[in-house]
């Protein structure tokens, strides 16, 4: 097909070309794509959350296309507007023989309005109907919940007052329109049932040990029985033997790693986010959000006990966990996997019913 | 492609099959299995697979490594109900634990942490038992003992682990754990607990000689292979003889950084970097829990780790990001 004088030129000639040619293809590609990632910067780019002096390299990493992308929970949240109670209106005790007594010295469209509210959180449309149910008992000691989580605990709740944002609480921070909220967990008993001790209580993909080979129990120890998290020694040197009863070991250590997991996942956060990793134990060196953290837990440590565990004499068989306790909540519940709960969204401003016991007042 | 740059023996020279010798131990009694050839083990190595020397501490150690390895398969086993595809599914989670901490230094119930006891008993066994069998092996072939005292700096790591730090703790529930992430649950744990370990110092010296082990091996490995179309790979017979390929490696290395080591003394470094890994951390590990509860607390203390004077500094940065 070619001419002979180049066939024979080519065989007199004989070149190597795929060498050169991946080469070439090599190098040029390598040209071709640092080109494009000047131009358009790199196609995954992540975004930092400083939390700690510079140099100790505390931040938070995310991608920005996560980061950027809301609860998808959050758009289904409704809030109507607040009512003006027309003069003379009866309260909803004089409005309905059947009105919850806790909510029953509002006046009557209030009343309603949050009731209804209620009803859309908790997608429960029959809830405080007048029936006295179990979701009747379980609807007044929520109520009565959100009134603590408002009040007693808006140092949690409501963490970032100070900055002029309000956020507290209310039916849809946790439920986000499901009669039983996602987040919630059950004591899961011993995870290696032939084993006794540390070997009974991990080594299981769970959702309590986030799918880890650590302890399952740490929620139930350290967000139900209050046990301390804490794990090291304050002084360099600090006499005791493993065997001592109040010996921390690194089997507790475990566990409260299997919490932190938790934490860290529940948040969408890592150590640093409250910790200098390199000093974990460190008051000296935990950022604003430890505080915020602590406080978080010894409010889930009387919600759960006060509040929730109670409620597993009223709740029905199906609502209960494997063996037989109540739901409980921790801050996957609330959180749901983002620092702030709805997004640091104003849950509270417009309902000024649920942020403390109501006194009857006059109308 | 240039021959040198290939990752494989690029030589496999095949005769009739190689026994060795028969001395007057009578090696040849204990010496097991018809020696073949394998063209891709001649790839990796000597193309020549067995015979194999057993001998009695040979048979003990791999009977009780046999026996340490199903107890606990069959422990793991039992915690997945006999099941052999949750055994499969679940395998990386799985581990047979030491005893809880209350027993101390007694023997626990089967089920938490008697088996563990019992596994880790043949463990040692086997272990020392090859230690022995590394040892007889160098003396029958008139060698140096170099590879059984190597492999005994390795033993003392393992022997920390699991025999002197729980004894100096005073429970046997401080041994590691049999598992795949369950080992390293522990060892996150151990650091964690003991203040952080990267503040031990004999940690900082065991990564030390772990990471120039390494860096020597690749430095080595490379010149030897550099140097081998002059004889290089030759290198007994360079030791004593020093042709061009030792002139020029060592001028390579003299003229990169101003030293270099010998055809024999780049052997002592290796063999100590490598030797020095498991003695400096099992020092690291048997202090730790015994006479330092709390490393970084410990480093500041001997000015190891530096101490913050004053503030942390967080009211400084926030909002100005820096």
């Amino acid at each position: 097909m070619l001419p002979k004088w180049f066939d024979d030129w080519n065989a007199k000639n004989p070149t190597d070309v795929y060498r050169p040619a991946i080469l070439v293809g090599v190098v040029g590609a390598a040209v071709v794509v640092a080109g494009l990632l000047v131009a358009y910067g790199q196609p995954w780019p992540t975004q930092s959350l400083q939390t700690g002096p510079r140099g100790t390299g505390m931040h938070v990493p995310d991608f920005v296309a996560v980061a950027a992308r809301p609860d998808p929970t959050v758009a289904a949240y409704v809030s109507p507007p607040p009512v003006e109670p027309a003069p003379g209106e009866p309260t909803a005790g004089e409005a309905y023989e059947n009105a919850e007594p806790l909510l029953a010295s509002l006046p009557q469209s209030q009343y309603d309005r949050l009731v209804g509210a209620m009803r859309e959180w908790t997608g429960i449309p029959d809830l405080l109907a007048g029936e006295e149910n179990y979701q009747t008992v379980v609807a007044r000691r929520m109520i009565q919940m959100t009134w603590l989580l408002n009040d007693a605990w808006s140092g949690h709740t409501n963490a970032y007052a100070d900055d002029g944002t309000n956020a507290g609480v209310n039916c849809f921070t946790c439920h986000r329109g499901q009669p039983v909220p996602a987040g919630i967990w059950f004591d899961p008993g011993s995870t290696v049932k032939v084993m006794a001790g540390w070997g009974g209580v991990q080594n299981r993909v769970t959702m309590l040990s986030q799918f880890t080979s650590l302890p399952s129990d740490a929620l139930q120890k350290y967000l139900v029985e209050g046990e301390s998290i804490k794990v090291h020694d304050l002084e360099s040197r600090v006499e005791g033997r493993a065997s001592d009863p109040d010996y921390i070991a690194w089997q507790h250590t475990e566990r409260t790693f299997s919490l932190m997991n938790y934490f860290s996942n529940s948040l969408g956060v890592n150590c640093v986010f409250c910790h200098n990793s390199r000093a974990f134990y460190d008051p000296g060196q935990v950022t604003p959000q430890w505080n915020n953290a602590m406080l978080a837990i010894q409010m889930v440590l009387e919600v759960n006990n006060d509040y929730l565990i109670p409620l597993g004499e009223v709740l029905p068989a199906e609502r209960l966990g494997p063996l037989g306790d109540a739901p409980k909540i921790a801050c996957m519940t609330c959180h749901k996997g983002y620092q702030r709960p709805m997004g640091g969204f104003d849950m509270i401003s417009d309902w000024p019913e649920l942020t403390a016991e109501i006194v009857a007042v006059g109308n | 492609m240039p021959e040198y740059q290939n990752i494989f023996t690029q030589v496999q020279v095949r005769g009739a099959p190689e026994w060795g010798m028969d001395n007057e131990n009578n090696m040849m009694e204990e010496r097991a299995g018809r020696p073949g050839f394998s063209n891709l083990i001649g790839w990796l190595g000597n193309a020549q697979i067995g015979p194999i020397y057993l001998g009695a501490t040979g048979v003990v150690s791999i009977a009780c490594g046999v026996l340490w390895l199903n107890i606990i398969g069959f422990n793991m086993l039992a915690q997945v109900g006999w099941s052999i595809p949750e055994f499969i599914r679940q395998l990386f989670w799985l581990a047979l634990e030491p005893p809880s901490p209350e027993y101390g230094l007694s023997m626990p119930p089967l089920n938490d942490g008697g088996w563990y006891i019992i596994a880790s008993f043949f463990l040692l066994v086997s272990v020392l038992a090859w230690w022995v069998r590394s040892y007889q092996l160098a003396q029958m072939h008139k060698m140096g003992k170099h590879v059984a005292w190597a492999f005994a700096s390795a033993i003392w790591l393992f022997l920390v682990l699991g025999l002197f730090r729980p004894i100096l703790m005073g429970s046997w529930s401080e041994g590691v754990p049999y598992g795949i992430f369950p080992h390293l649950d522990w060892t996150t744990a151990f650091s964690i607990r003991y203040g952080n370990l990267y503040y031990n110092p004999f940690h900082c010296l065991s990564i030390v000689f772990l990471y120039g082990s390494v860096l020597l091996f690749a430095m080595h490995g490379a010149t030897i292979l550099a140097v081998s179309r002059f004889g290089g790979d030759r290198e007994l017979e360079q030791i004593v003889d020093r042709g061009t390929a030792t002139e020029r490696a060592a001028l390579f290395w003299r003229w990169t950084m101003g030293f270099n080591a010998t055809m024999e003394g780049i052997h002592r470094w290796a063999w100590w970097f490598a030797v020095l890994t498991p003695i400096t951390g099992g020092i690291g590990i048997l202090l730790t829990g015994t006479v330092v509860d709390n490393w970084f607390i410990w480093a500041q203390e001997h000015h190891f780790a530096p101490t913050y004077l004053g503030d942390y500094g967080y009211e400084a940065y926030q909002g100005t990001g820096g």
